[in-house]
């Protein structure tokens, strides 16, 4: 049996942390945030490992499979595109 | 163990990704924020692979090395491409949850019914609707960013338009609490595809009557449902990580969305169901106020005399390709030693930060980007602002044109400097007139 209050509890105190570290972030690194972001909540893709991988039947695992690509997508093109716009952010 | 591992490796994955995004705070620690983000990443996916109960590897890995193939690529697109590829990435992340709340559910009904309670069967729909409609409805932004042939540019309007987007979400719900009630009858496994398709139908109806001045806000908002989607993930499969991270998205989304909205002076609601694009071709303003045409040696002369510039730039610059030209010339300027400043509008750009990340790439020093607020008290003691491309954010009938569409909107103080350089594509009033001195002026 899941415990979902203490899921619920996460997910409240979780929003609150992110208000406050998103709320200091540099105003200039907006699009960068907003694809690092992106990467970060492809975690997903752990969701997706288990279904993908697990002993179900192969439509479970098929979909699992396209889940796992598209989050493995925005992990890869998520961290490369936020790293390269951050290279370029020179002080002189 | 391995159990313990996976926690262990959950809680390791949260403090690194709430300091990932601690270190965006400032350009100089932003880059060690990614390597923080690649870590939790890592040490996530290791150790939910090593699960024993993972027993198809060649069907993960294959997964895997498919969203390298198609990830890597997508990091390399033009900056100005940038919008497009961040509305393919919610894409991506909504369809993933909508497939893995898909494969849950099935599995529940065809494996073990029991697991089905309502509660989880909420979030399962939750997740199902958040993460299909954003699927769409994200394809469909990326689409009109991209300028896609067969997706209309122009905001798609008719009427009781919001009647039939609000409809089709009640239906959906509606039936969403269909199977959440009875999750295994005979027609459940009809039910729940149905709110799979209005879903899908959602997220096209919603975006269609939404128009490109719109796009940053409407990107952020489905940001945060990207985030949402994740979230309802997580409590399907009862992963206190994914419900952290995405959280975390979902709250970033919400913040730049209100930020979006303020730049613009207009509520979520409004975005959402005011269908900008009907009033935006509104008539052109009666009041033309004179503008002459200046020549390349008088814009020369007026800058090389000037000592505060400020750079004004909007979108137009960055379709005309014009970075690296001004770059040139925010070099000339400062070699005379006249001080070049950008002033940078909230909504520059087609998504939240854009300007910066265009005016980064020709190497301009983001200590020279200096935000609105921060640029308005010093605009009367400038002497020549220079408007590249930008419109409505120096229009003044922001200020008191009651009926025009952007009015209330805050805008850079381009008309209190001492002289206005605007340099357009074409001269005719698009929103509104502009300020006091036109000219097609180049560089020096």
């Amino acid at each position: 049996m899941t415990d979902y209050w203490s899921m619920l509890f996460v997910f409240v105190l979780a929003t609150f942390i992110g208000l406050g570290v998103i709320r200091r972030v540099s105003r200039l690194l907006y699009t960068p945030l907003m694809s690092l972001t992106n990467a970060i909540s492809a975690i997903a893709v752990v969701g997706s490992i288990v279904v993908a991988g697990a002993d179900y039947p192969l439509t479970i695992r098929i979909l699992g499979g396209v889940a796992l690509f598209a989050s493995m997508t925005n992990i890869v093109s998520g961290f490369l595109i936020t790293d390269r716009m951050l290279k370029m952010f020179k002080k002189q | 163990m391995t159990h313990a591992v996976a926690q262990l490796a959950a809680v390791l994955a949260t403090a690194l990704f709430i300091f990932s995004l601690h270190w965006m705070n400032d350009p100089k620690t932003a880059r060690r924020g990614v390597a923080a983000g690649v870590t939790g990443m890592l040490v996530a996916v290791v150790a939910t692979w090593i699960q024993p109960e993972i027993i198809h590897h060649g069907w993960v890995a294959l997964a895997i090395v498919a969203g390298f193939i198609v990830g890597v690529p997508l990091s390399l697109v033009p900056l100005t491409a940038v919008p497009q590829r961040t509305a393919l990435s919610h894409a991506f992340g909504g369809l993933a949850a909508g497939l893995v709340g898909t494969a849950e559910y099935f599995l529940g009904l065809t494996e073990h019914p029991a697991e089905l309670t309502a509660f989880r069967m909420s979030a399962i729909v939750a997740e199902v609707i958040l993460g299909f409609l954003t699927f769409t409805g994200s394809l469909m932004a990326a689409g009109k960013l991209q300028e896609v042939k067969w997706i209309p540019q122009r905001p798609v309007t008719y009427p009781g338009q919001n009647v039939v987007n609000i409809g089709v979400l009640v239906i959906a719900a509606a039936l969403g609490v269909a199977v959440v009630v009875n999750p295994t009858a005979p027609w459940s496994a009809q039910a729940f595809s149905g709110v799979v398709g209005l879903a899908v139908l959602f997220g096209v109806l919603f975006i269609i009557p939404i128009g490109g001045a719109d796009m940053p806000t409407v990107i952020s908002i489905l940001n945060s449902y990207a985030g949402l989607s994740a979230v309802a993930m997580g409590f399907v499969l009862n992963n206190k990580l994914l419900v952290t991270a995405g959280a975390l998205d979902g709250s970033s989304g919400l913040i730049l969305s209100i930020i979006m909205c303020r730049a613009m002076n207009r509520s979520f609601t409004n975005v959402l169901f005011g269908a900008f694009g009907t009033v935006q071709q509104a008539k052109a303003l009666g009041e033309q106020k004179a503008w002459k045409e200046e020549t390349v040696e008088g814009a020369d002369q007026l800058l090389e005399q000037a000592r505060l510039v400020v750079v004004i730039p909007g979108y137009g610059m960055a379709v005309a390709q014009a970075q690296h030209k001004v770059r040139e010339l925010y070099d000339q300027l400062i070699k005379r030693g006249v001080t070049v400043k950008f002033a940078i509008h909230p909504v520059a750009g087609r998504m939240p930060g854009h300007m910066n990340v265009l005016l980064a790439e020709a190497n301009i020093p983001y200590t020279a980007l200096v935000e609105m607020e921060e640029i308005n008290p010093e605009m009367p003691q400038c002497d020549v602002a220079l408007v590249i491309g930008a419109n409505d954010v120096v229009n003044p009938a922001a200020r008191y044109v009651k009926d025009s569409p952007i009015y209330g909107m805050p805008i850079i103080d381009a008309d209190k400097a001492r002289t206005v350089l605007a340099i357009k594509r074409s001269k005719k009033p698009q929103r509104a007139a502009l300020g006091p001195v036109t000219s097609p002026a180049d560089r020096p």
